[in-house]
């Protein structure tokens, strides 16, 4: 077995996040500036910037956004001058009621669970490299790719409301208006996306060899 | 350029030696698994192809009837645009902008953003700014959201299957078709290609 892989950094080579290209670590870093590539153009990093600090702070600002977005209605419908208000988990309820499990289970894994599992899930990935861990690197990776697969399909319910307002729009006999949740329910994916693309995969596998 | 380069790996940036890759098959890391290369049989010719199809059902997606609502002799007619013009109504404009972003504006600039980069690179010309035209095309690539729209619509129209008559109008199957028309242009893309034929041409 080898001792050290030879990575990247190892080599003192940096490659370009955007096309590949491999450089000198020299030319890529020049009077303390972070260069620029040669062929593409995009910065250089040897790793995402600050990593660990953006991820954490994007992390808490999603756990924050995540609690209105849950206890807030979601949407207003007014049905021959009756209004009545819903929230994420409200909807997920009438649906069981009503029969529809299936539509139930796509908006409770896509709205409730998708989210808060993204959450627990990054915050694990970026202890876990706090700490160090050499704890199966492989299996973590994988995580985290699909940490970051899985996030977009959360504006489901973003998009529902978006069309039920379209459609449902006639005056007191009914109709749909998006409720408060709404807006802090977009925050918490717009946001748990970016913390996942924050997050740099390749700091999981330093653990595993000196720093140079 | 050398038959074998030096590529690092995305997700842990182990070095590899990647010699030719046969099209059809997978160049993967040895030591995470993530893909470091996927030539294709004909990538270019075949992403333009599927980017000018894509192209006319966004157009088509647009302009035509997207979804009808009937209920009790009254009929509401959407466009695709028109929950995005609602909710900028309702005052949720914020909310407004990420949806008209996640549903057209990305797309749309994959699509054009192709169109740019693909056309005259058939023809062996390099377009003016390629590259920041491809950056920009990658950091929009996760924001295109067209297919968890769809999933959107199907909830939707379920949700109001008791209350009232949904029909679906052109522009809902000019945009399904459409979202497997991009799907397919993203998978047939190999930016490896363009990068080798950018270098080939200086």
């Amino acid at each position: 077995m080898m001792t050290h892989a030879l990575t990247a950094r190892n080599a003192s080579l940096v490659s370009c996040h955007i096309c590949h290209l491999l450089l000198p670590a020299a030319q890529a870093q020049r009077n303390h500036k972070a260069g620029k590539c040669p062929r593409c153009g995009a910065t250089l990093h040897r790793r995402k910037p600050n990593s660990i600090v953006r991820t954490w702070a994007l992390i808490v600002a999603a756990f924050i956004f995540y609690i209105p977005a849950n206890v807030l209605p979601i949407t207003i419908v007014t049905s021959l001058g009756a209004v009545q208000s819903d929230t994420i988990m409200s909807g997920v309820i009438y649906f069981i009621k009503t029969g529809m499990w299936p539509i139930a289970l796509v908006i409770f894994v896509a709205s409730i669970f998708v989210p808060l599992v993204k959450l627990i899930m990054l915050t694990f990935l970026v202890i876990s490299v706090q700490q160090q861990s050499r704890w199966r690197p492989k299996d973590r990776t994988r995580l985290y790719r699909i940490t970051e697969a899985v996030g977009r399909w959360s504006m489901v319910d973003i998009f529902v409301v978006t069309i039920l307002v379209a459609l449902v729009n006639l005056g007191a006999l009914a109709s749909i208006q998006a409720g408060p949740a709404a807006m802090h329910f977009a925050a918490v994916v717009v946001i748990t996306m970016f913390a996942a693309m924050s997050f740099d995969p390749r700091l999981i596998w330093d653990a595993k060899e000196p720093s140079p | 350029m050398s038959a074998g380069h030096l590529i690092a790996c995305h997700e842990c940036d182990l070095l590899h030696r990647v010699t030719q890759v046969p099209p059809g098959s997978v160049a993967r890391c040895c030591r995470c698994g993530s893909v470091l290369a996927r030539p294709k049989q004909d990538s270019l010719e075949r992403t333009l192809a599927l980017t000018v199809s894509g192209l006319i059902l966004f157009g088509v997606s647009n302009v035509f009837p997207f979804l009808s609502f009937k209920l009790q002799g009254l009929v509401q007619q959407t466009l695709l645009v028109s929950g995005i013009r609602q909710l900028h109504d309702q005052g949720l404009t914020g909310l407004a902008v990420l949806v008209a972003f996640t549903t057209l504006i990305a797309p749309a600039f994959q699509l054009v953003g192709l169109l740019y980069i693909l056309l005259p690179l058939r023809f062996n010309w390099i377009s003016p700014g390629l590259f920041q035209v491809f950056r920009l095309f990658r950091s929009v690539q996760p924001w295109g959201m067209m297919e968890v729209f769809m999933l959107g619509i199907l909830v939707s129209v379920v949700k109001l299957a008791k209350m009232a008559h949904i029909v679906p109008g052109i522009a809902a199957f000019s945009f399904m078709a459409l979202i497997f028309v991009l799907a397919a242009a993203m998978a047939s893309l190999d930016p490896h290609e363009v990068w080798d034929r950018w270098e080939g041409n200086r």
